[in-house]
């Protein structure tokens, strides 16, 4: 920014207002489009070839396509179960709304059980998943335990049962899920309009009725804030699963995203193109989502202008 | 207020709320409770099957004292330290430049670029694995923190704009209009107007990426591999293949991996949670 020589130096005072926010995005923007928006152009581009990571890339125009879609029984199943984990993961929302009426209170304590309430999501996944699946452990765990005292048997314990382990995953998932949109609640029922509270309540109206009328509509913000970072979240569920079931018991806890990452980087060999392949799928199902995002910041945006 | 504040309502209520709030509390931590107290068992409970009981003697020292001296564990840490610290230096900087250059200026292609760094940010990982891990290899930096570093400041940038942008947009225009009518040069402006007035939002930042890349897997174990340059995360998991169902030292090593990010919370709980819930309120 510091130009030297004279004649550089008044075009750049003349420009200034126009040149500096160019100078200032310059860094950021560099770094962003070499890490994030390339990359993205790239995959597509690999996704069109068989690549060991290594050698040559063989242009195999539209076959890993063809064959992920044409019957590829893992790839069913990850998809299915990144359907299952988008909609349970959802259950988040109303478990955090919940957790956070209970909480909005003001007694003695109370903001240290609100922080103590959401500590689960200050833990890395990674944890959150190993103490999980020593919860679910077969005949030891708490889970069998509890579950035995009233006669249900899982065989093979929750996550060695092929039907049960994906639900058994998303719980886990739900646990620090459910403690973020708690947080968000708790804050937009902070900033609840108290007079509008009290015309209702003279009105007539509680509990269910003020909530649904009332309360949430004023709490939309918090609403929609919860909804993106729980559908990004549940598309990106992996950590859960490759520290729970590395993708087992028979690949019935495989989604998307962990699929992909077996394809790419797995003992099995490098299959980058069709691992490509299947992160371009996840990319456009991701994709749907991020246009409704973008699109309703952008509505916000033109009201704010 | 909703729901009813509990002190509008009978005696009866209040005593009720009091005692059920400790208790749901107790219910909802039951895993991290159970943890805590595996990471103190000895080894032998878990041999008689004693998992869920009263530990049958406390060695809380020997357990942690295995996790610090005799396995990776201390290395790990160091390499998380290593990684999450210049990560959180090098987003914050660049985003409160983007920031600044978005939340200020008005010009062509404005929203265009800030609409890129947000969708960016929403991106699944994958599809910039194999790209992200070329390139890394490419400059020579698999497997060193220096890789892992570069790709999350790149990726948080993206998270980062959007704070710093909203965060900027707040503040009072009219400070940076006078400055300019002074004659101070735009970066002066940035420097002396704007910097000291976003200390919240830097400190929020701060907190926020600081917890993100300390608790990172994924990218963990795409750009590094073993204990020279991984993070504590992908650390435990090859504690957890190194100490198969030796659940206590795996407890006291998640613990130990699990504090700093928490010790982080509870120091600069305001800031966090102003970071995490930026837009929830109009």
């Amino acid at each position: 920014m510091t130009t030297t020589t004279a004649p550089t130096r008044s075009w750049y005072k003349r420009n200034e207002i126009a040149v500096t926010p160019w100078l200032f995005l310059i860094p950021g923007i560099i770094f962003f489009a070499l890490y994030v928006i390339f990359p993205i152009f790239q995959s597509f581009w690999i996704s069109f070839h068989e690549w060991d990571g290594l050698g040559e890339k063989t242009w195999v125009g539209t076959a890993n396509y063809e064959r992920l879609l044409g019957g590829d029984r893992k790839f069913g199943i990850s998809f299915w179960n990144n359907v299952r984990w988008l909609a349970l993961y959802l259950l988040a929302i109303p478990m955090g709304l919940f957790i956070s009426l209970f909480l909005n209170q003001k007694v003695f304590g109370i903001r240290l059980y609100k922080s103590l309430f959401f500590f689960p999501f200050v833990i890395s996944q990674v944890v959150v998943g190993l103490v999980f699946s020593w919860f679910y452990l077969p005949n030891d765990g708490l889970f069998d335990i509890i579950v035995g005292t009233v006669g249900i048997d899982v065989s093979g314990g929750i996550l060695g049962n092929p039907n049960t382990a994906t639900y058994g995953i998303i719980a886990a998932g739900l646990w620090p899920q459910t403690a973020y949109c708690m947080i968000l609640y708790l804050t937009g029922l902070n900033a609840v309009d108290p007079e509008q509270v009290e015309a209702a309540r003279l009105d007539g109206a509680k509990g269910a009725r003020m909530l649904w009328y009332v309360i949430l509509p004023q709490l939309k913000p918090a609403t929609f804030i919860a909804f993106v970072v729980t559908i990004i979240g549940a598309l990106r569920s992996f950590d859960f699963i490759a520290v729970m079931t590395n993708g087992g018991p028979f690949g019935s806890t495989r989604v998307l995203s962990f699929y992909m990452f077996e394809e790419s980087l797995s003992e099995f060999g490098f299959r980058m193109g069709y691992g490509a392949a299947i992160a371009v799928v996840l990319f456009f199902l991701m994709l749907i989502f991020i246009t409704y995002f973008l699109w309703s910041m952008y509505q916000d945006e033109k009201g704010a202008r | 207020m909703f729901p009813t504040p509990i002190e509008k309502r009978s005696r009866k209520w209040q005593i009720g709320y009091q005692a059920l709030l400790p208790f749901v509390l107790f219910i909802w931590l039951l895993p991290l409770i159970a943890v805590a107290i595996f990471s103190i068992k000895p080894e032998a409970d878990f041999v008689n099957g004693n998992y869920w009981g009263m530990p049958s003697s406390f060695e809380m020292f020997t357990n942690y004292g295995k996790v610090f001296f005799e396995s990776d564990m201390p290395r790990y840490l160091l390499n998380s330290v290593f990684i999450t610290v210049p990560t959180v230096i090098g987003a914050v900087i660049l985003s409160s430049m983007t920031g600044f250059a978005l939340g200020v200026y008005r010009f062509r292609g404005n929203l265009l670029i800030f609409f890129m760094f947000i969708a960016g940010n929403f991106v699944p990982f994958q599809i910039l694995m194999v790209p992200v891990r070329d390139l890394t290899l490419d400059l020579g930096l698999y497997d060193t923190k220096m890789g892992l570093v570069l790709f999350h400041v790149a990726f948080q940038t993206g998270f980062c704009t959007l704070f710093m942008r909203n965060f900027i947009r707040q503040l009072p225009y009219a400070l940076i209009e006078a400055a300019r009518v002074e004659g101070v040069s735009e970066w002066r402006i940035f420097v002396y107007v704007v910097l000291p007035l976003m200390k919240p939002a830097l400190a929020a930042l701060s907190v926020l990426i600081f917890t993100f890349i300390w608790n990172d897997y994924f990218w963990a174990i795409v750009l590094t591999q073993g204990p020279d340059s991984q993070p504590v995360t992908a650390g435990i998991t090859s504690f957890n293949s190194q100490f198969r169902s030796a659940y206590h030292l795996m407890s006291a090593g998640s613990i130990v991996a699990a504090l700093p990010p928490v010790a982080m919370f509870f120091l600069m709980q305001k800031h966090f949670i102003a970071g995490l819930t930026l837009g929830a309120v109009k």
